[in-house]
């Protein structure tokens, strides 16, 4: 492919600086010249196309529609918002949605998985064998069928007027799980507790928890956890075994040589791989448009589906996943380094 | 913890003593409530054309298997019309004799390669007919387990080549094409692979020249290749960096031209190095198959997804999951654990040699 052999013998070269193909530095200019080419070649054909075809349909291309009212609603959510509030809004309140889902979910899956990794090597037989099943299922199936079954599992629970009642104040039904919320008064003594009622067919007041957010927080971080535990051993077991041997020679307690001697070690291997499951865990967050979570990818799907301004809102989303990908991997690079310094050069 | 890699007591102290015990009467009552559930209180067939009150009786005390068993054949070839259903049945045991082909070391061959080629083709012929003077069959209708196999063999044979040129393009020491190459994979795996699925449901009709309708499943497949390539070109640029520097001189000191050496001195090394996690990205493509729900293609898990949508079967949602679950699980099951067995015969291999 490359243009070394054009059968005939290089040209002997008369004068110094002559500009010729057998030039590593004159080819490297040319490939790089016709890639890039092709490439802007390529991508006005794409453009010229779809401009001919978005005045076909007329369509008017510009992020004009962010401004326009979104006209649907959102359930509850942390912003408040309503159907004339705009389409910024709207994907605002889907980011923060997709925000607070990978935030509980890195919190929950890095316990768990720590929880998993560590009883995995356990010399408990049964304990390492439920970790190993648990890690087993979990991986080789697909996320989306396990986030399917956790709603698919939260519809299968009793309506409002049967709902589940397991503490004073707290119920819990298939439209989700219902808890008493602190609010406050002027008078003393200051902050009360208001509990959900039942109101025809759902409850009203205190605070809830869709369905659609717990089935998506179960699963992401379940799915995640699993993976997080296998680093987590991976941690571990390339940890010598000299010293765990010597933290117990030493009279740690099996508890104190791992918190003490063996997870810090662990910890330089186990972050570089827990980083990229954070990110898979936020990219995987947008699967919540599949069971009605309305995160980014879900607004953005309606705000498509409603405005027709498909490059706009696909773009837009892209735009904002990349830009978050990319500053929790600079983050965790800083906290990877930090870990590195802690604990010497090894 | 101490002991790890090596078989346990399973009675070493009084702790391991208790908490082998609570947990293992745990495990047994959750066991003896899944049995209970599951095969003794279980409903397994249906009369026929009876509706499923029966199973709604037995709601929360006994699965109802019916639901699998009646509707088994959707999930696993989707819609695809009934007087032709040897089709898909032939195409995925295809599917499964070239996977099991690849398990097999002995046959690694450049045949197989052809084969990984070759039965997706065959596959889109088959499952086509108008080829072959079958029963024209438009890809509306496909669906199940042959589409969930088409879209990861497929997805993966032909992300390959683009992998190779976007791996070797980052480590290239032209500048334009490091970037172009670092930019693609980047933003590829910075974003879900869900935005891809959208671009190709919604954008890519915007690209094409008028009157050019391209399939739906074609523009999934298209997205499946683009994300694909920039995860395995990690994987491949993981085996470019094991193959030691002196190979690369070594290529270069016998005068052989770049694509010269990469294809016969690099590139093989940096494969075999490679493929366990190969496999593994194998893995994840065929898992993230089912994503292809999202746009309306109905593949295993949109088949069964589509099975509870049925007013008859609403609210079986556990069985069935179960039942896609344990087909998806067997096939990543048994691929995973071949990978960890190659990867340590493999490191063996290195250390002998």
């Amino acid at each position: 492919m490359i243009p070394y052999a054009h059968g005939t013998a290089p040209p002997m070269r008369t004068t110094p600086r002559r500009v010729s193909w057998t030039d590593p530095r004159v080819r490297a200019i040319a490939w790089q010249l016709a890639v890039v080419a092709a490439l802007i070649a390529v991508i006005a054909t794409v453009a010229l196309q779809t401009a001919i075809n978005l005045r076909a349909r007329g369509i008017a291309s510009g992020f004009d529609f962010l401004t326009r009212p979104a006209g649907f609603e959102i359930a509850r959510g942390l912003l408040p918002f309503s159907s004339r509030d705009s389409y910024t809004r709207a994907l605002l309140v889907g980011l923060l949605n997709t925000v607070r889902v990978s935030l509980l979910g890195i919190a929950i899956a890095t316990s768990l998985g720590l929880l998993i990794g560590v009883a995995r090597l356990s010399g408990i037989w049964i304990v390492s064998t439920v970790a190993r099943v648990y890690v087993e299922v979990t991986r080789n199936t697909p996320l989306l069928l396990q986030l399917l079954f956790w709603y698919t599992v939260t519809q299968a629970l009793p309506a409002p007027s049967d709902a589940l009642n397991p503490l004073p104040g707290v119920y819990l039904c298939f439209r989700g799980l219902f808890l008493p919320a602190p609010i406050w008064h002027d008078g003393f003594p200051w902050i009360d507790l208001e509990q959900p009622t039942l109101v025809g067919f759902g409850f009203q007041g205190g605070t809830s928890v869709s369905p659609e957010f717990a089935a998506l927080l179960v699963g992401l971080s379940t799915y995640t956890a699993a993976f997080i535990g296998e680093t987590v051993r991976a941690g571990i077991l390339a940890v010598g075994r000299g010293q765990a041997e010597a933290a117990a020679a030493l009279g740690l307690s099996r508890l104190h040589a791992l918190r003490f001697v063996v997870l810090p070690q662990a910890l330089r291997v186990i972050v570089p791989p827990t980083t990229s499951q954070y990110l898979n865990l936020f990219k995987n967050s947008s699967l919540a448009v599949a069971i009605g979570f309305p995160d980014l990818m879900s607004i953005t799907n309606t705000t498509l589906n409603q405005t027709g301004q498909a490059i706009e809102a696909i773009a837009l989303a892209m735009i904002v996943y990349l830009g978050i990908s990319l500053s929790l991997s600079a983050g965790m690079n800083l906290y990877n380094r930090a870990t590195l310094r802690r604990g010497g050069t090894a | 913890m101490t002991r790890h890699g090596r078989p346990a007591p399973m009675f070493r102290d009084w702790t391991n003593t208790i908490a082998t015990i609570v947990l293992g009467a745990l495990l047994a009552y959750v066991a003896y409530s899944f049995v209970q559930w599951g095969v003794v209180h279980a409903i397994w067939r249906l009369p026929d054309g009876a509706s499923s009150i029966m199973c709604r009786d037995v709601r929360g005390e006994g699965a109802c298997w019916a639901v699998v068993v009646e509707r088994a054949r959707f999930m696993l070839v989707g819609g695809y019309p009934i007087d032709e259903q040897w089709r898909p049945y032939a195409v995925c045991l295809l599917f499964v004799a070239l996977y099991a082909a690849s398990l097999v070391r002995t046959l690694w061959t450049r045949w197989l390669l052809a084969f990984w080629i070759a039965v997706p083709v065959v596959a889109v012929v088959l499952l086509r007919g108008r080829w072959l003077g079958l029963t024209d069959v438009p890809s509306e209708f496909w669906g199940g387990l042959p589409l969930t196999f088409l879209l990861s063999t497929a997805g993966f044979t032909m992300a390959l080549p683009f992998a190779v040129l976007l791996a070797l393009g980052r480590r290239s020491t032209l500048p334009a094409i490091r970037a172009l190459s670092v930019g693609y994979i980047e933003v590829v795996r910075g974003v879900p692979l869900i935005t891809f699925l959208f671009m190709a449901a919604v954008m890519f009709p915007l690209f094409a020249p008028q009157g050019v309708n391209v399939d739906k499943l074609l523009r999934a497949q298209i997205a499946f290749i683009m994300v694909t390539a920039a995860y395995l070109a990690e994987v491949i640029r993981g085996g470019l960096q094991a193959v030691p520097r002196g190979q690369y001189e070594a290529a270069a000191s016998l005068g052989l031209s770049f694509w010269s050496a990469m294809m016969l001195v690099v590139l093989p090394q940096a494969f075999r190095v490679s493929i366990p996690p190969l496999v593994n990205t194998f893995i994840a493509l065929f898992k993230d198959t089912s994503l292809v729900i999202v746009i309306g293609l109905f593949d295993l898990l949109g088949a069964a997804k589509a099975v509870i949508v049925d007013p008859k079967w609403v609210g079986f949602g556990v069985e069935v999951y179960l039942f896609a679950a344990a087909v998806y699980f067997a096939f990543s099951y048994a691929v995973s654990r071949f990978s960890l067995r190659l990867e340590r015969e493999l490191q063996r291999a290195a250390g002998t040699a």
